[in-house]
């Protein structure tokens, strides 16, 4: 489907953070740390990664939480440690930022795209924390003759969709 | 940051909120396989974790206030139900279907005005979480806003059963908006919410929900107070044996 490549001011603003960090192959490495939930997220994709920093040769690795809940984070954590331990950084510490909190707005262009393929409706903009109740395209077929089943889904992230016309039910990641 | 005099009683605030939302969160996970549909049994993990979550972070607040190596485990495990200081409404039973999304409403509704102030705190920590919790408490109200429409002005059983929560529940909410000593010391430092202030809003809103719903507001004669200074109800020994059995009978154990 083809889609207007905007991007908000805070995904502009991470990039842009990233682009002047001083240590450009710590952000490249954690790219291959993904959510767990939804392996085709990578941790910057999704904007848990908010920052990185090296302070006397030790890296400091700043993420902050989806949702207050979201048990993803411990093996986040987990993750973020083994994949600096393998590349022999093993001076680092990973803290966790509260503020500011996370929003969907910060998930990544590339990001959106990726969940739409992995079968998961990317957050639409709109209203803050309200899921529509219809025409969210559907990650499948792409239509918009679909339906909200439920603003609960299988994960805290997530709303339960079903498609009118190929029948298929589907995630969408709520916009927050 | 606060005033060294203001650490033990932001401790024991961050202690009060945590157990508020750990005792709900626990609470309501008791729904999880007991739904009356799928999508509801998940909404109610969904919330219960987004609660337990909430009290991760304030428990990981008062450990870090605290300095004495408790961790967020001890605050959580160990201690009895005399320790706890949740508010009464949190702990009582999850009751049938309308009991719990009246609660929950009730909860919803107060929580939407309370961290709609707790974000402008002096204590950085406490805005923080209060900013993170307010998105998730939005989303819950939608849900259990429609469902007491939809309970109340539904049919004869339904309403029947959501009015009986309503009168059961109506004499636990003016616990919301005491203030003690502690609170109204850290509510003129800017660190705490003046809850009292909060009432008028929230009986504005509740009166329109409840009307809406075709629902009898209650006289409010009555009213049980005691989960601030550590007078519970029975209910919350039962919920804490639950809870903290494995804990308990494996100290100490990680998996």
């Amino acid at each position: 489907m083809d889609a207007i490549p905007l991007i908000s001011y805070e995904q502009y603003e991470r990039e842009q953070q990233r682009v002047h960090s001083a240590c450009h192959e710590i952000w490249d490495l954690l790219d291959q740390v993904k959510d767990p939930e939804i392996p085709a997220l990578s941790i910057w994709d999704l904007g848990v990664l908010r920052d990185i920093q090296v302070r006397e040769g030790r890296i400091v690795v700043s993420i902050t939480p989806t949702y207050s809940g979201c048990p993803a984070m411990d093996v986040i954590r987990s993750d973020i440690t083994d994949a600096l331990t393998a590349a022999d950084y093993t001076d680092h510490e990973v803290r966790t930022q509260l503020a500011p909190a996370w929003t969907t707005d910060w998930m990544s262009a590339e990001g959106r795209k990726n969940l739409r393929n992995y079968g998961v409706a990317p957050p639409q903009n709109g209203a803050e924390n309200a899921v529509p109740e219809r025409r969210v395209a559907c990650p499948q077929c792409g239509s918009e003759n679909t339906q909200r089943v439920s603003e609960f889904g299988s994960t805290a992230c997530k709303a339960l969709f079903q498609c009118g016309d190929c029948r298929e039910p589907f995630d969408y990641f709520k916009r927050i | 940051m606060n005033d060294t005099d203001l650490k033990p009683a932001t401790l024991e605030y961050a202690l009060r909120l945590g157990d508020d939302s750990l005792v709900l969160g626990h609470r309501i996970s008791e729904w999880v396989s007991h739904g009356p549909f799928l999508e509801e049994d998940i909404a109610y993990a969904n919330v219960s974790l987004d609660y337990i979550g909430r009290a991760r972070m304030f428990y990981n607040y008062a450990a870090e206030l605290a300095n004495d190596g408790r961790t967020e485990d001890d605050f959580a495990y160990l201690r009895d139900a005399r320790e706890f200081r949740n508010l009464l409404l949190h702990e009582l039973p999850r009751g049938d279907f309308a009991y719990s999304q009246v609660r929950q409403l009730f909860v919803d509704v107060f929580n939407t005005g309370f961290l709609a102030e707790l974000i402008h705190s002096k204590d950085e920590t406490l805005a923080a979480i209060a900013a993170k919790a307010i998105k998730e408490t939005r989303y819950h109200l939608r849900r259990s806003h429609e469902w007491v429409l939809r309970l109340g002005d539904g049919t004869e059983e339904s309403h029947q059963r959501t009015q009986t929560a309503v009168d059961a529940l109506w004499g636990y909410t003016p616990e919301l908006f005491d203030m003690d000593a502690l609170e109204q010391r850290l509510a003129d430092a800017g660190i705490g919410v003046d809850t009292a202030q909060l009432k008028a809003q929230w009986d504005a809103q509740i009166n329109e929900i409840l009307s809406k719903a075709t629902l009898e507001i209650p006289a409010g004669d009555w009213a049980v107070r005691g989960g601030r200074v550590g007078f519970h109800s029975e209910n919350l020994g039962h919920l804490l044996t639950d809870m903290q059995s494995v804990h308990r009978a494996y100290p100490g154990c990680q998996w």
